[in-house]
């Protein structure tokens, strides 16, 4: 479906991209992950039409900079950071629907669905809004509109876990669709949405593997935890993820794609963990 | 089209909601208040009263203020979207390159001409209701005059933006081209050309060439025939070309200029990394 071949990209001396070569095809959920400057955020802007480059990015043998309008309308993108738009949401909106041909009340129930009243910041600047609502609202205008190319930069970042959840739901009835691709700086982030790792480095393809397939995305773990002493810190982390609870005792939701990372972060309050429960609960609808 | 409508009213909104807008929109107003503040409708200057000695006075602080504002404003407001991501994301969602850049001159075009043609317009109201009189052609031929230094400028900030990577570096371009025009005014530079003994051909063609210069003369032709105002460059332009003329090449070649120098923006925008 995206072909890069022998793409390289140079900024003056510098060589972003060394000749990279990929096949993606559909139903490929990719994470691509790699440290500041690995060229992550380079290739993503190749297979936009946004760089000028060497070799060839094809999307179903399109290429983006020659045939923007076919090509862009088939791909969802949310940035990692969000532009500084003084525009009020709605027009964002208005926007977005107007040149992608779509329902902008498709992006408004997107919004909604993340938990976000969209008439509340309908004439807010964009600007305005905090990291999280910008996200929200991004990936409204991402997912509430046909597209079968996802590109998604720490697409979670800002997001609390209900929002987390009610996101990895929507990318779950996604999944077979079309090619998503998350750039993560941490492959614990977003390793239990992808199939795919591409580990980019220097510019090359450092690695390219599958990973298992196992994680429902849509599901979500019970938990139950014991600490064997009261701790600020631990309450602070686990209030952060949601959990209710007092003293040594708390219990709240872990969505089926964050455990690893709620694992990792259990991981630095070991000596305070009495007990641990986790619970595959039934799919459930957010 | 829609694409094009889109982005020209999207670069017309984010404008009006900038404060540089506010600003550039109270210099000009400002400017027509104090002018009738200080009673200039009532002197009388080289022939000029009424209304005519306004604008005259007006087009004056124009060609002074008005290219450096467009310049400036344009270059700031492009390459600073570029920089903060706005361009990245704004142009991964499915608009056209054409589109995007053509609507958003015409967009800025809009912002940075309204607010100096209304601040001339509500002089003309002003002096209409006052009974003082309206010189309705020359305000046409100003009106007309600033179309065309407007899109000019406008054409200049829009290729230095596609040429600069970075905000700093456009604006540092923008101010110096603002700086070689002026100094290439009739009475400065081209005065000390002359009395150097340059060539007249060269001289003329750098007058003709700069469009501070031809806005300049048009503005003030229409009353000094003799350019006494003005300068040896201009009186040669005008024994050439006759008021009629130098009028029509004063409004064509500065929109001649603007539209090139926006072409040649595209071109290198078109063809060079978006973000």
């Amino acid at each position: 479906m995206i072909s890069f071949v022998n793409v390289t990209k140079t900024f003056k001396k510098s060589r972003v991209l060394d000749n990279v070569c990929l096949d993606l095809a559909k139903g490929d959920r990719i994470a691509l992950v790699g440290s500041n400057g690995a060229g992550k955020t380079t290739l993503i802007r190749c297979l936009l039409g946004e760089y000028t480059h060497d070799g060839k990015v094809l999307v179903d043998g399109l290429e983006p900079r020659a045939n923007r309008a076919q090509v862009l309308a088939r791909v969802g993108f949310v940035p990692q950071i969000p532009p500084p738009l003084k525009m009020p949401v709605g027009e964002l909106l208005g926007f977005a629907a107007s040149v992608c041909r779509s329902d902008p009340q498709d992006m408004v129930r997107v919004i909604g669905a993340l938990g976000l009243d969209y008439d509340r910041i309908r004439k807010l600047p964009f600007v305005k809004l905090s990291g999280g609502m910008k996200q929200k609202t991004l990936i409204g205008v991402a997912l509430g509109r046909p597209s079968d190319v996802l590109i998604m930069d720490e697409p979670a970042a800002n997001l609390d876990p209900e929002a987390r959840h009610v996101f990895f739901r929507l990318l779950a009835d996604r999944r077979d669709d079309g090619v998503m691709l998350i750039t993560s700086h941490r492959l614990d982030e977003v390793a239990s949405l992808v199939n795919r790792v591409i580990e980019m480095d220097m510019g090359k393809v450092a690695l390219d593997d599958r990973v298992a397939d196992q994680v429902d995305m849509a599901s979500r773990l019970s938990c139950r935890l014991t600490m064997n002493r009261p701790d600020a810190a631990f309450a602070r982390a686990l209030g952060e993820w949601g959990f209710s609870g007092a003293g040594v005792e708390w219990q709240g939701w872990v969505n089926g794609p964050d455990r690893l990372r709620f694992l990792g972060m259990l991981s630095r309050y070991t000596g305070l963990v009495a007990g641990l429960e986790l619970k595959e609960a039934e799919p459930c609808v957010a | 089209m829609r694409a094009f409508l889109r982005a020209a009213r999207l670069d017309i909104t984010e404008s009006l909601r900038a404060r540089w807008f506010l600003f550039y929109s109270m210099v000009f107003g400002g400017i027509v208040v104090l002018l009738f503040v200080f009673g200039l409708t009532e002197s009388r200057i080289l022939g000029f009263t009424g209304l005519s000695r306004l604008l005259v006075t007006y087009i004056q602080l124009c060609v002074a203020i008005l290219p450096i504002f467009v310049l400036i404003t344009t270059v700031r407001s492009v390459a600073g979207d570029r920089e903060a991501g706005v361009f990245e994301y704004m142009l991964s969602l499915p608009v056209g390159l054409a589109a995007w850049y053509w609507g958003k001159m015409v967009g800025r075009f809009t912002v940075v001409f309204l607010p100096v043609f209304l601040a001339m317009g509500g002089a003309a109201l002003w002096s209409e209701y006052s009974e003082i009189g309206v010189p309705w052609d020359l305000f046409m031929v100003y009106t007309a005059l600033l179309v065309s230094l407007s899109w000019s400028f406008l054409g200049f900030g829009m290729l230095i933006s596609a040429a600069a990577r970075s905000p700093d570096v456009a604006q540092t371009g923008a101010f110096l081209l603002w700086l070689v025009l002026l100094l290439f005014l009739d009475l400065i530079l081209l005065g000390i050309m002359v009395r150097e003994q340059l060539p007249l051909e060269a001289v003329v063609a750098i007058a003709l060439a700069n469009p501070l210069q031809s806005f300049r003369t048009a503005a003030i032709l229409l009353f000094d025939p003799q350019m006494v105002v003005l300068g040896p460059a201009a009186y040669v332009i005008l024994d050439e070309l006759g008021a009629r003329g130098y009028l029509a090449f004063a409004l064509i070649w500065p929109l001649a200029l603007g539209t090139g120098a926006a072409g040649w923006g595209y071109h290198l925008f078109r063809r060079g990394d978006l973000p």
